[in-house]
């Protein structure tokens, strides 16, 4: 069953969201989210929620993946939803009042818009992932953050220990199956008992699983040096990324439609007076 | 320069603690002409992984020197020099492969080299090519099997376009078919290619098709040359708890049995042809 795992939640495709440079498609996503708080009125959230729509389509990324990434964090919303649903007090008469729970007109409309601007902030970063690949997302992030390495930041450091990460995903899971078929073999119950007793059935997984990684790490290490490795200093790329015109027409698109989700700011104060 | 042999390592000696007197590498010595194909043999802990980390200045001896074509390992400013000259392979493909796809991977040391990205593209496509993982270069290795790991292990260092090769049990972890294939891959890099290379290695089989064979026992050169004078010292071997191949072992016999089989048979081919000869 570990055996199955990919690695992130790539989708891969050769749409015009798939195509696009990793580096803008990055900045592209950070303002989307800056955007989905700006303009947290109705109308910009259903704006930005339509171009995010429009986004997916043109991705071709199914509905069953996004509502698959968006399960996981429902309970954290509706959770967070109902605490602003009975704490923020308005003025007038509550809606509902039982006990000393009230519930105020303002206080549903700010969980339902929080509920929202939180899924649809999921769904945004979701659609990054789903169509980037997590070397190229990497690659991106290196670059995007590479003038910050002058200031003495790690960056190429952070950037290698994240593609070796996603490099070991696949063998330490193999891994940890080895082990944990050799520890039942020896009688280990690892399914079964309290919760305690499965989690102190995990410890002599955990104890060969941590070893045999440090000295993988070691060989690694050596490996590596004997490739000449010697930091991000001179170093070239095989894959030189490039934003050719269609990229910048791309990113004009977003940020004029970024712009329009933003002025509802003011378009909504004047609806609502 | 074509003189200057490809390692020479005189009286090295090496320890791991030097607060103990225990020494990994005792006083070895070996000369590794260009373009040879050597195999150095050895039961486990006689320091020949020991030794092979030498040979491109992972390690540096304690005392003795070790040379790659001329500059000496303890040449600070040449260590990638030299570490582009001399690649190693691993015994866990594994633990050495870095990127998260193949080709990416194979271009590491490149990239590590500073060599602009139109020159990267070009020899990595060669290696892949030439240790014949072309097709699987989009493929994630854990997709692979350990036989094409190793293959992606080798690929990589050959980008580098090295002189030799050091191989430190590179076949020990792979089953029959991955074995065959790799060193079908290294001696097609030896032959056709020119790379000099040195395998450290558990298996009699790999051994006989080497030009020249070296056995190491307690850090030391013990017996060395051809494949053929190595091997027919089966009881010297023996006293070193190493075996021969299975078909010098079969020769061995048969001639005790007093079959009349002739000198020098290393491999099932040549044993299988003069059985074949002596029934006709």
């Amino acid at each position: 069953m570990l055996r199955d795992i990919t690695i992130g939640q790539h989708f891969p495709g050769n749409s015009v969201v798939h195509r696009m440079d990793p580096r803008m498609k990055l900045l592209v996503t950070v303002l989307y989210i800056v955007v989905l708080f700006a303009a947290s009125n109705p109308l910009g959230l259903a704006l930005s929620i339509g171009l995010l729509a429009l986004l997916y389509v043109a991705a071709k990324i199914p509905l069953k993946l996004i509502t698959k990434s968006l399960k996981p964090i429902m309970p954290v919303v509706l959770f967070t939803a109902i605490l602003n649903l009975f704490f923020i007090t308005g003025q007038g008469q509550p809606l509902f009042h039982w006990w000393f729970l009230k519930i105020y007109e303002e206080g549903v409309r700010y969980a339902v818009l929080m509920a929202v601007r939180v899924l649809a902030l999921i769904a945004g970063t979701s659609l990054l992932t789903y169509t980037t690949s997590p070397i190229v997302l990497t690659d991106a992030i290196e670059r995007v953050l590479n003038p910050l390495a002058k200031l003495h930041l790690p960056v190429h450091e952070l950037a290698m220990m994240m593609t070796i990460a996603l490099r070991f995903i696949p063998t330490l899971i193999e891994e940890t199956d080895k082990i944990m078929n050799a520890q039942k073999a020896r009688g280990a119950q690892l399914d079964s008992g309290t919760l305690k007793q499965r989690i102190q059935a995990l410890v002599p997984v955990l104890i060969p699983l941590f070893i045999s990684a440090f000295r993988r790490a070691d060989e690694l290490a050596m490996a590596m040096e004997c490739r000449c490795y010697r930091g991000g200093e001179g170093r070239t790329r095989l894959k030189v990324l490039h934003c050719g015109a269609r990229d910048w027409l791309c990113l004009a698109v977003c940020l004029a439609a970024f712009a329009a989700v933003l002025s509802t700011r003011w378009i909504w104060q004047g609806i609502a007076l | 320069m074509e003189n200057t042999p490809m390692i020479c390592a005189d009286q090295v000696r090496f320890r791991y603690d030097d607060q103990k007197d225990v020494w990994a590498v005792n006083g070895a010595g070996m000369t590794v002409k260009k373009g040879e194909f050597v195999v150095v043999l050895g039961a486990n802990g006689c320091g020949k992984s020991t030794l092979a980390k030498h040979f491109n200045a992972i390690l540096l001896p304690e005392s003795g020197t070790v040379t790659v074509e001329g500059i000496p390992t303890t040449d600070e400013a040449r260590l990638y020099d030299i570490r582009q000259r001399v690649g190693m392979v691993f015994q866990n493909p594994d633990n050495q492969i870095v990127a998260t796809v193949v080709e990416e991977d194979v271009a590491f040391a490149l990239e590590n080299l500073g060599v602009p990205p139109e020159e990267i593209r070009r020899r990595v496509d060669e290696a892949m090519r030439m240790t014949g993982i072309y097709k699987h270069r989009l493929k994630g290795p854990h997709k692979l099997s350990g036989g094409q790991k190793q293959r992606v292990a080798i690929a990589g260092v050959i980008a580098m376009r090295p002189d030799c090769l050091v191989l430190d049990e590179s076949t020990a972890m792979l089953d029959p078919r991955g074995r065959e294939k790799v060193m079908s891959t290294i001696g097609h890099l030896n032959r056709d290619f020119g790379i000099t290379v040195v395998a450290i290695t558990h298996y009699m089989e790999e051994a006989a098709q080497a030009d020249r064979v070296l056995v190491m026992s307690e850090g030391r050169v013990v017996m060395e040359g051809t494949p053929q004078q190595v091997f027919s010292q089966a009881d010297k071997l023996h006293s070193l708890h190493l075996d021969v191949p299975q078909a010098v072992e079969l020769r061995d016999e048969l001639v005790k049995a007093g079959v009349p089989m002739p000198e020098g048979i290393i491999d099932e081919g040549s044993c299988a042809k003069a059985l074949y000869d002596l029934l006709k």
